[in-house]
């Protein structure tokens, strides 16, 4: 059966029991805080902390297993970049240099810009968990509703939330067109080369998009033979009242961001500098 | 005097995409609390007619509106969808595709949040309408764990939730196993008592609609209005007949018999249908009627032993099956939705590994071999058309599986160019394929197979969708592949496909083969029918009221007789 990424998983924890707003604005605040700081004190604690809100969320790796390598990948590609273009960022931000060895003319390995590097790493550490347990603990149908609460278009809001609905049953179309094409003798494994792989997939992906535009067309006509996009408000049947725990953890998520903010800012500089 | 509620003048409709409008000059009244039946040859414009009512034509499907059309007295193109759907709430083919929340209650509720009802009183309603359909405990659940008939009452509520006056609903049985069809037109025919509410039904299992009263039946063929009259006047005469609507059975048969029908005889249902003259005319008929022989056996070209599948140590879909198939039998797996046929045929082409038990071409294992493998000896030809073609041009997607297995080009022009002809395609192969009907993509996609020359054919729902017409020219289609001595398996719930066309029936029931019989034994045993959820065909009642004791021989002999009198059309 084709692996379900991005979509909900059920389970019942604090982390699913919050409100859908209360976990968008917590994301929304906490991303917040790992992309203005370059802090490592500050990155590693609200790591080891998200960390601890995946535990907390009994959200098992390998349920999300397939989206973290995807992350990683390219998380890889952002590093090698940033060495390639800027391999003297980090002397530049610490104002020291460190040498460990040289390669060739600018392109050194210093302390400065590993440490530099390792920071980037980090911020990735710290949103990517947190953003994939929102989309993953919250009720797809709440998803639209917390969106729209935040001020989004609910005509936006659904488009989101349809999207991601929609990922199983492609992933499943997908799984059925590429078995089809393969009982005719396409190859998608690694024995075949590259070029031929790559050409091998448009066959499955065309028919994919048609399908898929035949799902769109009669989803749309149903929506609005229901009358949505009658009005410029609508109210949500699944929305959920505030909880004393939501105001709890809100509260806790701006402190953390107001926390966060004022160590990174109160020497005038967003870098922690070990070398000085 | 009755009160029109809509009314059709002098009404044509062209899309802009189209040369030809689709309705010509339709005047049609339907009255407060009607029941009115449409039906059609695919293409006929009746689907367009549905969507005239709800709105969607003109406002998404934009076109050319002459004439007028009123519903309760105001004029459509003068008001606008949301304002329609208020008027008339539409129930669309298929459950799946049009179910917009997650939960039951959700659905239901979609149209009132966009009205801005507020939450509690929103889930007030829904409790009630939820009431109406028998779902109220089922608020929680996901709208895809539902059984079919369950999807079918939620689709039902989410649009009398709000209070419309005209229910119109567009091939409502089209994804239903028999039984679950015969409640769903039960269901609507309680609303429509309870409530009067008008009902428009756009549907071409006219014989299942009609399982409960119609007040009539309208036509359609080529946009134009051919006959609207009480359903005994239309089965009485031959209209179906000529604009290729499968009639009844029992009506059917009546007529091959030589019985002159009348409306007074009320052939609208069998129970009604006055059989006094008839019967002798058609118990002559029976007796003269020759039979198909049986086809001998050879050896056994497929064999399956013992198979269980399960996914990753869930539930066994597939438990302890064991059958074999011969070479050039033609054989349809049937059960309900869910029961496993998909998944039986799935394991057959080697998409899915079964956890124990063998699968073996003449005699040979072949559990272990790969999909492209197995390709060589089973062709797989998926539901949806669309689902498999991904070239432009009709050669070059036939030609896909022998360019991708490396065939020398010339080999592959001489072994395309002898499929086409096989499959009727010869003058179209330098088509582009979108300009096929969808009968046509079909062929590309059964000859696409073909051209690997598998020993054996698996259809999945080869007919889903289709009109009589295009029906007969796929199964007839088929039928000639068999006669040239190809295996084929269908996958289907449709009854006619099985009694009609296959000499056997495998049925399965929650993963387990119930029974394995000739497709007529199978139709008239009762507790087989009640298992399976399937219908029986009302031949067999027929055969019984004018006292024949071969009920079984009866319907076998009907099938064949039908079948010859269909060929002629093409």
């Amino acid at each position: 059966m084709a692996v379900e990424m991005l979509s909900y998983i059920e389970k019942n924890t604090a982390v699913h029991r919050l409100t859908g707003v209360t976990k968008l604005l917590c994301f929304i605040l906490w991303s917040t805080a790992a992309m203005l700081t370059y802090d490592t004190r500050i990155l590693i604690f609200l790591f080891l902390m998200s960390i601890w809100i995946f535990i907390v969320s009994k959200i098992e790796i390998k349920e999300v297993s397939f989206v973290l390598i995807f992350i990683f990948i390219f998380l890889l590609l952002n590093n090698v970049a940033i060495y390639g273009f800027s391999p003297q960022e980090g002397v530049k931000i610490y104002g020291t240099s460190h040498v460990l060895f040289e390669i060739a003319g600018r392109y050194n390995v210093t302390l400065e810009q590993i440490f530099y590097q390792f920071n980037i790493t980090l911020k990735y550490f710290t949103v990517a968990p947190v953003a994939l347990l929102f989309i993953v603990t919250t009720h797809p149908s709440e998803f639209a509703a917390s969106l729209n609460k935040i001020g989004i278009s609910y005509r936006i809001s659904y488009a989101v939330s349809l999207a991601l609905r929609y990922i199983p049953d492609v992933q499943r179309d997908f799984r059925n067109i590429a078995l089809a094409q393969q009982a005719r003798g396409l190859d998608m494994s690694n024995k075949e080369k590259l070029p031929k792989r790559v050409k091998n997939a448009a066959s499955i992906i065309i028919p994919l998009i048609l399908s898929s535009l035949d799902k769109i067309e009669t989803i749309s006509n149903a929506m609005e033979l229901r009358g949505f996009g009658k009005n410029k408000k609508r109210t949500w049947y699944s929305s959920r009242p505030f909880q004393k725990s939501d105001y709890l953890v809100l509260t806790c998520f701006i402190l953390i961001l107001a926390a966060s903010l004022i160590i990174t800012f109160h020497d005038g500089n967003r870098f922690y500098n070990p070398f000085q | 005097m009755k009160k029109p509620v809509i009314e059709f003048s002098n009404y044509s409709f062209k899309y802009n995409s189209q040369v030809e409008p689709t309705l010509h000059n339709l005047n049609l009244t339907i009255y407060e609390g009607e029941k009115v039946v449409i039906v059609g040859p695919s293409g006929s414009g009746k689907s367009t007619i549905g969507q005239c009512l709800n709105g969607l034509v003109p406002f998404s499907y934009k076109g050319e509106v002459t004439g007028s059309l009123a519903i309760f007295g105001q004029e459509a193109r003068n008001l606008d969808i949301f304002t329609l759907s208020k008027m008339v709430g539409t129930v669309l083919q298929d459950p799946d595709g049009q179910f917009i929340g997650l939960t039951v209650g959700e659905d239901i509720a979609f149209s009132l949040e966009n009205d801005c009802i507020d939450q509690s009183q929103m889930v007030q309603m829904v409790d009630d309408i939820a009431k109406m359909v028998d779902m109220e405990r089922r608020l929680q659940s996901s709208v895809h764990h539902l059984s079919g008939g369950q999807k079918q009452r939620v689709s039902l509520a989410g649009v009398m939730v709000d209070q419309v006056d005209i229910l119109l609903f567009d091939e409502p049985l089209a994804n239903l196993d028999p039984t679950t069809g015969k409640s769903a037109i039960e269901l609507i025919d309680q609303i429509h008592e309870q409530m009067n509410k008008t009902i428009i039904i756009i549907e071409h299992r006219l014989e299942d609609v009609l399982h409960r009263n119609v007040d009539r039946i309208i036509v359609i063929d080529e946009g134009r209005i051919v006959a609207d009259e009480h359903p005994d006047a239309i089965l009485a005469s031959s209209i179906l007949e000529q604009h290729h609507i499968r009639e009844p059975l029992y009506v059917k048969a009546a007529k091959y018999a030589g019985c002159a029908l009348t409306a007074e005889m009320r052939p609208s249902r069998l129970h009604t249908f006055a059989l006094k003259n008839c019967q002798e005319k058609l118990i002559e008929w029976y007796e003269n009627v020759e039979r198909e022989g049986k086809t001998k056996s050879s050896s056994p070209v497929l064999e399956v032993e013992h198979l269980s599948f399960s996914y990753h140590g869930g539930k066994e879909i597939i438990q302890d099956i064991s059958f074999s198939v011969q070479k050039g039998e033609m054989v349809s797996i049937v059960g309900k939705n869910g029961a496993g046929k998909s998944t039986l045929s799935k394991l057959i082409c080697g998409f899915e590994k079964p956890q124990s038990g063998k699968i073996m071409f003449h005699g040979q294992e072949v559990t272990a071999d790969s999909i492209k493998e197995r390709a060589l000896r089973v062709g797989m030809v998926m539901q949806n058309p669309n689902h498999m073609i991904s070239k432009n041009m009709i050669f070059d997607e036939v030609a896909l599986g022998l360019t991708i297995r490396g065939v020398p080009e010339n080999k592959i022009k001489e072994r395309v160019e002898k499929t086409l002809k096989v499959c009727g395609l010869y003058p179209f192969r330098n088509w582009p394929i979108s300009a096929l009907s969808f009968g046509q993509k079909k062929r590309v996609t059964i000859a696409s197979i073909l051209v690997l020359e598998p020993e054996i054919l698996i259809l999945d729902e080869p007919t889903a969708g289709q009109d009589l017409r295009h029906y007969t020219e796929i199964m007839e289609f088929l039928v000639e592949l068999n006669r040239q001595g190809m295996t084929i398996l269908m996958v289907t719930h449709d009854m006619h496909i099985m009694l009609e066309y296959t000499s056997r029936a495998i049925v399965i029931t929650d993963g387990q083969i119930i029974a394995d019989d000739s497709a007529a034994a199978v139709l008239t045993n009762r507790e087989l029918i009640k298992q399976a959820n399937l219908k029986e065909t009302s031949l067999f009642e027929l055969a019984e009221r004018i006292g024949i004791e071969e009920p079984k021989e009866f319907v076998e002999r009907f099938i064949v007789f039908d079948r010859e009198e269909r060929g002629k059309w093409q």
